[in-house]
């Protein structure tokens, strides 16, 4: 699964920095939203899931399943 | 003379619960007609979905239509002036992208990081309030001496404000939305907190110091007119002191009728925070956001709406909603999570989210450690609720210990 996060739509309430820490956090020049693993699975998967699913802005998309493998 | 007016359903309480009259709506048909305290017609949205949908879509829930809405009598006697300032830097009265341009400048402001810095100086004012109520002894007003204090000066500090204002400005926010008191004198009541904060701006502008109104001065000082500064300044210092000092009240009282869960806050860290969500879910004490009005006819839970109607999302509805949880009427702070509105949702989310809840996991589990023996200092019948208020709170809560 991957999740993705629209900058531009972020409204930095923190909400998936607290849900999430280990995959979610915060730069400090715009206090916008910055993935840093995007590739979840397991646990850290049912976590992420939470934290979309708590974004009041709408910022975060998940995409089920596993990346496709690399183009030739 | 003070009116007594009716409070529409999802503001009224029964102690900390909403009345049986706004479940009943929930359940049958989720959207009712009621009248706003002003007076005016408004739809109210009460599921959990349906609230999530309207905070989440500007472009067919607007903001900034009407911005806060006024009888059309009281607006008729503002002047065109008066209106626009009452407007310039009320993020809660824009839609985007004006709204994006004057959030985007407080966001950096407001991260978690930014936020866990403060925790240090949190706890140390949160620590000087209980020394000062351990030396001169108990009984206590809870409300007077810890609630309402400690956030005030935490806003203060963080905005630029002295606190030596408090006083003048606890009082006008506290009456301000007051719906009991009557609108004229509540218009006043604004007017005087604009000009108290254009004093706070000026002095800023000419010496701005390390605190948010001089990071605005200095980083954004050319963009914003004064009237904005005087906007934005304003909304934060009553947003800051006015929400968390109730959640601080209430929620002591909440966990003093739930004395197993009061010691779990006390003696068990981690219980903390989970507490201090399921207390802002249960309490839910902002009853319902800014009225948005419709853009186009909508649908809400099979009700046709149509343009140019008022709509107030019911949170406190929404966050006692069963699809939200099961037995959402029952305080048990050992499930507490995130997904609540308490502090809404959608754009206009709360800003003061991170700092709103270091504030209360640093006050909770610190005032039960030192006082384990807290207990109410009168019986519960006599404490008093506040019933006609934009915000849900305690007039006082004499405690002893």
């Amino acid at each position: 699964m991957r999740v993705s996060a629209d900058r531009d739509v972020c409204i930095g309430s923190g909400n998936c920095v607290l849900t999430a820490p280990a995959v979610f956090d915060q730069d400090d020049e715009e206090g916008l939203v910055v993935v840093l693993t995007s590739d979840v699975e397991g646990p850290v998967a049912d976590v992420v899931r939470a934290a979309v699913a708590r974004c009041p802005s709408g910022a975060l998309r998940l995409i089920e399943g596993q990346e496709p493998p690399a183009g030739p | 003379m003070t009116e007594t007016p009716v409070m529409p359903l999802h503001m009224q309480r029964v102690g900390f619960d909403p009345v049986d009259g706004l479940a009943r709506v929930r359940e049958n048909g989720g959207v009712t007609r009621v009248v706003t305290p002003f007076g005016l017609p408004a739809w109210l949205v009460t599921r959990y979905e349906d609230v999530r949908e309207v905070l989440s879509d500007p472009a067919r829930f607007s903001n900034a239509r009407r911005g806060f809405p006024l009888p059309d009598e009281v607006e008729l006697q503002l002047s065109e002036e008066e209106i626009a300032q009452r407007r310039a830097g009320q993020l809660l009265a824009m839609d985007p992208p004006d709204h994006t341009r004057l959030r985007r400048m407080l966001t950096p402001e407001f991260t978690v990081r930014r936020i866990g810095r403060l925790a240090p100086r949190i706890e140390q004012i949160v620590e000087q309030h209980l020394d000062d109520l351990e030396r001169e002894g108990p009984p206590a007003d809870l409300v007077s001496r810890f609630a309402l204090p400690i956030p005030s000066l935490v806003i203060c500090e963080l905005l630029g404000v002295p606190y030596a204002e408090r006083a003048g400005f606890q009082r006008r926010t506290r009456r301000q939305l007051d719906f009991s008191v009557p609108i004229q004198e509540r218009l006043a009541l604004q007017r005087e907190s604009r000009e108290f904060m254009r004093g706070q701006v000026v002095r800023a502008k000419a010496a701005p110091g390390e605190d948010m109104l001089g990071m605005l001065v200095r980083e954004h000082g050319d963009e914003l007119t004064e009237d904005e500064l005087i906007g934005i300044a304003g909304l934060l210092l009553v947003a800051g002191h006015e929400t968390t000092s109730n959640m601080l009240g209430l929620g002591t009282l909440a966990l003093l009728c739930h004395p197993e869960q009061l010691a779990l806050v006390r003696d068990d860290p981690a219980a903390v925070e989970p507490a201090v969500e399921e207390l802002l879910r249960w309490l839910s004490i902002v009853p319902s956001g800014i009225p948005r009005v419709t853009t186009t006819e909508v649908t809400l839970a099979g009700q046709t709406i149509p343009e140019g109607e008022l709509v107030m999302a019911a949170l406190v509805a929404a966050d006692r909603d069963p699809a939200l949880l099961d037995e959402p009427d029952r305080l048990d702070i050992t499930r507490g999570g995130m997904g609540h509105v308490a502090f809404g949702h959608g754009l206009h989310h709360c800003l003061g989210a991170p700092l709103a809840r270091m504030e209360m996991k640093t006050a909770f589990p610190a005032l039960l450690r030192r006082f384990p023996q807290l207990a109410l200092a009168v019986p519960y019948e006599e404490i008093g609720f506040r019933g006609h208020h934009f915000i849900h709170g305690l007039h006082s809560l004499p405690v002893t210990w």
